[in-house]
């Protein structure tokens, strides 16, 4: 794109060579060096388009470099989707678009908003890179640290829909939530000194190890009290461990890595009864001096249960209760933590008003279940 | 790229600066200088705007006589102090030189039309 100048024109000569990967590779197999054969296409497209485009032909002598070893295209065009010029949700839309190559239909899919919506985020978006001039380049040392948070927020944002979509009929979105575990680990092998991505990919990853667990045949949500343990993939478990680990190593901690401890935690425990629970209500503790957030304080007390009981843990989630009156997770909690202390009518109009709050099938249908039960 | 650094402020802010002492005054004034002077090769025509009240607001509605009113058009609690055009390579650029605006506030970033990207 240095050679192009063109956000807009190199965008789609990586998609197009994309598109001829996912065509060929099945055929003649996988290269040995995907990330150099992409380019090296998407150079040849490029010189084509070029040779046509009579502006820029003496830009034509540059192309005639060697391909790089490493090629970073990937990562400088991620960190320019996610610039924070451009709002949220237009670097989700455009990663998934430019970096990704989402369809606008899978990424209105996956996000619960009309196709139009996507399109113009994405038309707007490009727009501002132009008009402002939003420059493609991976950012200075300096700047390093901001930029980087905005990209692992896209990431997380981009997981946590694929992993547990919000709405819509299938529960997850594997494949999404596995982009951004791939893109989180490219950000991490390419930034070894940053610790947080690595934080970040360990937290995915751990979530991904227990996967095969979280659903039943008849895809019924399964809670984490009540999974079979067996399911879950060891030795994916371990690697994420090993991350931790190898954050820790460069002594700067932060809050993807801590939330991956506390994920560490329970995907160690032979059991929820044999969690440590201690550890998480501590590691928590040092996640909310980092991030405080009523999100992490409702996690927070679902720890406290396990240790100081259910009393203690209702009255720090009715604490909690103007800043989550629209989270159906408040309410779910708020109500198993009801039933525990026998207030029948409150835990079901509790659970209940979290059935009315939640768009995702799965969630609706475990929520009703136990309604049922109780 | 060109682009105009519009300084802002709240009315609060405002009210700070009008009842700073003279010395503090200075002193601001002596940042603002040393940042000037810092970007100078970057930096176009520019000024500090005299304060709010000052301003006289000309409302264009629909085909009828323009509306003369006393004030700043801005009906909420943002002011514009002062403005600055710039000259640098990119967003960026901007960025870096808005982010050491030692009269903090808000600055606003607009690229201005027309200029060849």
């Amino acid at each position: 794109m240095r050679i192009l100048g063109d956000f807009d024109v190199a965008e789609e000569i990586v998609q197009d060579a994309l598109l001829i990967a996912l065509e060929r590779w099945p055929v003649d197999g996988i290269p040995e060096r995907p990330g150099a054969w992409l380019l090296t296409v998407a150079r040849r497209r490029a010189l084509n388009q070029l040779s046509r485009d009579a502006r820029y032909r003496e830009k034509l002598a540059q192309l005639e470099q060697p391909v790089p070893r490493e090629p970073d295209d990937r990562l400088r065009l991620m960190f320019t989707c996610c610039h924070p010029a451009l709002s949220r949700a237009a670097q989700v839309a455009l990663t998934l678009r430019a970096v990704c190559g989402f369809t606008t239909a899978e990424i209105a899919h996956a996000f619960l908003v009309s196709e139009t919506a996507v399109a113009q985020r994405i038309v707007r978006a490009r727009r501002k890179i132009v008009a402002a001039a939003i420059p493609y380049r991976m950012p200075d040392d300096d700047e390093l640290g901001e930029r980087l948070s905005d990209v692992l927020a896209v990431l997380y944002l981009m997981f946590n829909e694929g992993y547990l979509a919000s709405s819509g009929t299938t529960p997850t979105r594997r494949d999404l939530a596995e982009d951004a575990a791939w893109l989180t680990a490219l950000v991490a092998r390419h930034m070894p000194g940053e610790p947080e991505p690595l934080g970040l990919l360990a937290l995915m990853r751990l979530h991904l190890a227990r996967a095969e667990a979280r659903f039943t045949s008849a895809g019924e949500l399964v809670l984490l009290q009540n999974q079979d343990r067996t399911l879950w993939n060891r030795s994916m478990i371990a690697e994420g461990i090993a991350l931790i680990e190898q954050a820790a190593a460069l002594g700067r901690p932060g809050p993807y890595q801590v939330e991956a401890a506390i994920v560490a935690c329970h995907a160690e425990a032979q059991s929820w009864a044999a969690t440590d629970w201690r550890q998480i209500v501590l590691l928590y503790d040092l996640l909310l001096l980092m991030t405080p957030s009523p999100v992490v304080r409702l996690n927070r007390a679902v720890a406290v249960r396990q240790v100081d009981g259910p009393e203690t843990a209702l009255a720090e989630v009715n604490a909690l209760a103007r800043d989550l009156e629209h989270y159906h997770l408040f309410h779910a909690i708020r109500g198993e933590l009801l039933l525990e202390l026998s207030e029948r009518e409150q835990a079901r109009a509790s659970a209940l008003r979290a059935l009315e709050l939640t768009q995702n099938r799965a969630e609706q249908s475990l929520l009703a279940r136990r309604l049922l039960e109780w | 790229m060109k682009y105009v650094l519009l300084f802002c402020g709240t009315r609060e802010q405002q009210q700070a600066w009008e009842e700073m002492s003279e010395e503090a005054r200075q002193a601001q004034y002596a940042q603002v200088g040393r940042w000037f002077a810092e970007n100078a090769a970057r930096l176009g025509p520019g000024n500090q705007l005299q304060p709010p009240h000052t301003a006289t607001t000309v409302r264009f509605q629909g085909d009828g006589e323009p509306i003369v009113r006393d004030g700043p058009f801005i009906e909420g609690n943002e002011v514009i102090g002062g403005y600055t055009e710039i000259t640098v390579a990119d967003l960026d650029e901007a960025l870096r030189m808005a982010k050491t605006w030692p009269a903090r506030g808000t600055v606003e970033i607009r690229p201005v039309m027309g200029v060849d990207q």
